[in-house]
């Protein structure tokens, strides 16, 4: 068969992504109709920018969703290699396709034989799962630790201040370089930094709950039970793997057993995760604790502490909801930098399996013939920049949108 | 001043140890070592074959007394295996009395790379060399640009132009140098693009020319330029709003005057913090950039020592880093200080 022109190309991606447009135009009409009382989210779609931003996002929050468990937009296994494709450029047809097999590599082949457009879509997934939770956990991390910090002061403030810059005044590739490899895995030093790092969403939850409730204790017990239960038994899925928390070829803690444990994570994934989390940590903890220092000396907290209020109520129900305008738009840009970080990780082969759909992963398999075939690097990189650029704009939409009351 | 910056010194002493220590720990953790042996002898090693090997180099002993070691503040350990005497600071040949007991950094002896086969003294100084090289061109081209079209966006706000440069702005942070790289490489140095540009940079390192330095300089200072100008432009519409600037405009001064005498000097105040801060990321992308442009610089042998697990010469370049952080954000704040006569520190 001929190959495909560059307009037949582009109408054939256009109606792959069918579903992407739907989920898009259905999102926006409900958004728009009912943006005056959607409240900060809804005022976004005053702004272009920020609405052309969050259509970026979600443009790849949708593919990331639909093509990856879904598995609606995807022509071909982004694993599979088909004989004759190899390096092959856009809209080339396959030279023998099975029945009911699509008859086109939309964006060609890379140096595998695999088709390019599957392993974007494919690779949305992994970004649109790991990037937005990682930057959750970083926050609670930066939140628990940054607003005692700030509200207390002194000596607190002095040590966690001093391991904050210590951290950031690593060279974060180096840092990467140290932690994300094999032998560290298998010294089980990421499973002790995710025991520390993913207890904190259990912590702030309790503490949370805690302060707000504790006067009325017929509703608080059952509450934190529920509530702590609940954390406690997803922490320790997250954190143990076939029964055990830490498990070297030395020795071994046991954990969640495996009947009980919900899910299990692969080890290169997790310390990827770690690491993301650990390196985002401390912007996050400065950010909030130079908040907390500016917000404390308002009114209304001199009212709450006049009041009575406990230190934890009043750090978390009335400093944190008042910082909450600077931290959303500085959660939207730090899921950016995360995908960024996340590339970053896979363009130097560190963590993610080397057959891994992912961005970075790609983009560093495609540098290596980058001069004489540009597809298999391009599309990743023009996936990766578009994304972030999206985020990066939503950020600057909800920033305006925020000051303007 | 002075007590400040003796402070400030105290905890950049403190930092940088204890960061060392954090690498050399992770870089002496069992399986590292293991690795290390292997690629050292053969990867069919023995357990027993490695053991020995580490324990004949001296990396079986405590950690704390390595890292005393590689300080220079423990004496070297030695070695004797039938009447035979090997020793971390000395050759097998060296004169029994010309044997030293001390070697570490305090003696400024930086240690023996494991890849290169090299003094890592040596190493270390060449390739910051060449990567001072491309961030003097870095600077060169990210500060000026960075500067402008942050001073123009801001001078208006809500202009035209204030709208297409932020975006810009906003658009070149949004872009990472692996991103910005592999599409301009793609663009100016592909078959399929315009071949304009070298696309490896290897040749540079000798003989630095527009062909084949413009791209990597171009990726590096991309990523950087945006943030910088945001900042700037952020001062700056601050201080367009200020009541100074009103007296200016009412008592009828031209606006390029106003722009160029009155408010770019407090504006420049902000920007010259974030310039210095942004040398640890710089360093970030000289890392990308040298590996996808195979330029053989600082970050080059960063990917090279971690690859490996060659702690010494790891440890050098995580030293050189950090302190170049360090140094950065010390200067930064002296500077702001002495720009800024609104802060006084006792």
């Amino acid at each position: 068969m001929e190959p495909l022109t560059w307009g037949a190309i582009f109408f054939r991606i256009f109606m792959q992504l069918m579903p992407v447009w739907i989920a898009l135009i259905v999102v926006f009409t409900l958004s728009i109709t009912f943006k005056r009382k959607l409240g900060l989210y809804g005022k976004l779609f005053d702004s272009t920018i920020g609405m052309i931003g969050f259509g970026l996002v979600m443009f790849w929050v949708f593919a990331g969703v639909l093509g990856g468990p879904l598995d609606m937009i995807v022509t071909h296994d982004p694993l599979s290699q088909i004989s004759g494709m190899k390096n092959k450029p856009p809209g080339t047809a396959l030279r023998s396709p099975d029945e009911g097999q699509y008859a086109y590599f939309l964006l060609g082949g890379d140096n595998l034989a695999r088709d390019v457009f599957s392993r974007v879509i494919k690779g949305a997934w992994i970004v649109v799962q790991i990037a937005p939770l990682a930057t959750l956990f970083a926050f609670m991390v930066g939140i628990t630790l940054g607003l005692p910090a700030g509200y207390y002061g002194g000596r607190l403030d002095t040590l966690l201040s001093f391991l904050a810059n210590l951290i950031l005044a690593f060279p974060v590739i180096l840092l990467f370089y140290l932690l994300v490899t094999p032998e560290i895995v298998l010294t089980g030093i990421p499973n002790y930094m995710a025991l520390f790092l993913f207890v904190f969403p259990l912590v702030f939850a309790t503490i949370l709950l805690n302060s707000r409730y504790h006067t009325q204790p017929k509703m608080r017990t059952p509450l934190l039970i529920g509530v702590v239960g609940g954390l406690g038994w997803l922490y320790l899925s997250l954190v143990s793997t076939n029964g055990a928390v830490v498990a070297t070829p030395t020795y071994k803690i046991y954990g969640l057993p495996g009947f009980v444990d919900l899910f299990d994570i692969d080890p290169g994934i997790l310390v990827v995760f770690v690491s993301v989390v650990f390196v985002n940590s401390p912007t996050v903890f400065r950010i909030v604790r130079g908040l907390a220092l500016d917000i404390k000396t308002r009114d209304y907290v001199a009212a709450a502490q006049t009041r009575g209020e406990g230190p934890w109520y009043i750090m978390l129900w009335e400093i944190l909801p008042n910082a909450r305008g600077p931290l959303i738009v500085d959660f939207c840009l730090r899921i950016g930098y995360t995908t960024i970080l996340l590339g970053t990780l896979g363009f130097f082969g560190l963590g993610l399996a080397s057959e891994s759909p992912d961005w970075g992963t790609t983009i560093n398999s495609g540098r290596q013939l980058l001069r004489a075939f540009v597809h298999p690097a391009v599309v990743p990189a023009v996936a990766l920049l578009t994304m972030v650029l999206g985020l990066n704009l939503l950020a600057d939409g909800l920033r305006e949108e925020s000051l303007r009351d | 001043m002075g007590l400040f910056i003796l402070r400030r010194l105290g905890v950049m002493i403190l930092t940088a140890l204890c960061l060392t220590f954090v690498v050399f720990w992770l870089t002496n953790l069992y399986p590292n070592l293991e690795k290390l042996a292997k690629t050292q002898g053969n990867f069919r090693m023995s357990d027993e074959a490695v053991e020995s090997y580490l324990g004949k180099n001296g990396y079986l002993q405590p950690m704390p007394v390595k890292f005393g070691q590689w300080l220079g503040v423990l004496p070297g350990w030695t070695f004797e295996e039938d009447g035979v005497v090997t020793g971390k600071c000395f050759a097998i040949d060296t004169p029994q009395e010309e044997r030293p007991s001390f070697c570490g950094v305090l003696q400024g002896d930086w240690g023996f790379s494991t890849v290169f086969k090299n003094e890592v003294g040596g190493i270390v100084a060449e390739r910051l060399g060449l990567t001072g090289k491309l961030m003097f061109f870095v600077m060169l081209l990210m500060v000026p640009m960075a500067l402008l079209i942050g001073v123009l966006a801001g001078m208006r706000e809500g202009s035209k132009l204030d709208r297409s440069l932020s975006t810009f702005s906003i658009a070149s942070t949004a872009t990472p140098e692996y991103v910005s790289g592999v599409i301009f490489i793609a663009v100016f140095a592909s078959s399929a693009g315009w071949k304009i540009f070298n696309g490896s940079a290897t040749s540079a390192m000798d003989d630095a020319t527009f062909a084949n330095f413009t791209l990597p300089v171009v990726t590096i200072a991309l990523y950087g330029m945006g943030y910088i100008a945001r900042m700037t432009r952020a001062s700056m519409t601050e201080v367009m709003t200020a009541q100074y600037i009103r007296t200016a405009r009412l008592k009828g001064v031209s606006f390029s005057n106003i722009v160029l005498k009155h408010a770019l000097r407090n504006a420049l105040i902000a920007p010259f913090t974030v310039i210095m801060l942004q040398f640890p990321w710089l360093l970030n992308g000289v890392v990308i950039v040298e590996t996808l442009f195979n330029y053989k610089g600082f970050g080059w042998v960063l990917v090279q020592a971690a690859g490996n697990n060659d702690i010494e010469l790891l440890l050098a370049v995580s030293v050189v880093s950090v302190i170049v952080v360090l140094v950065t954000q010390l200067i930064s704040d002296i500077g702001y200080v002495y720009l800024n006569p609104r802060i006084r520190i006792a």
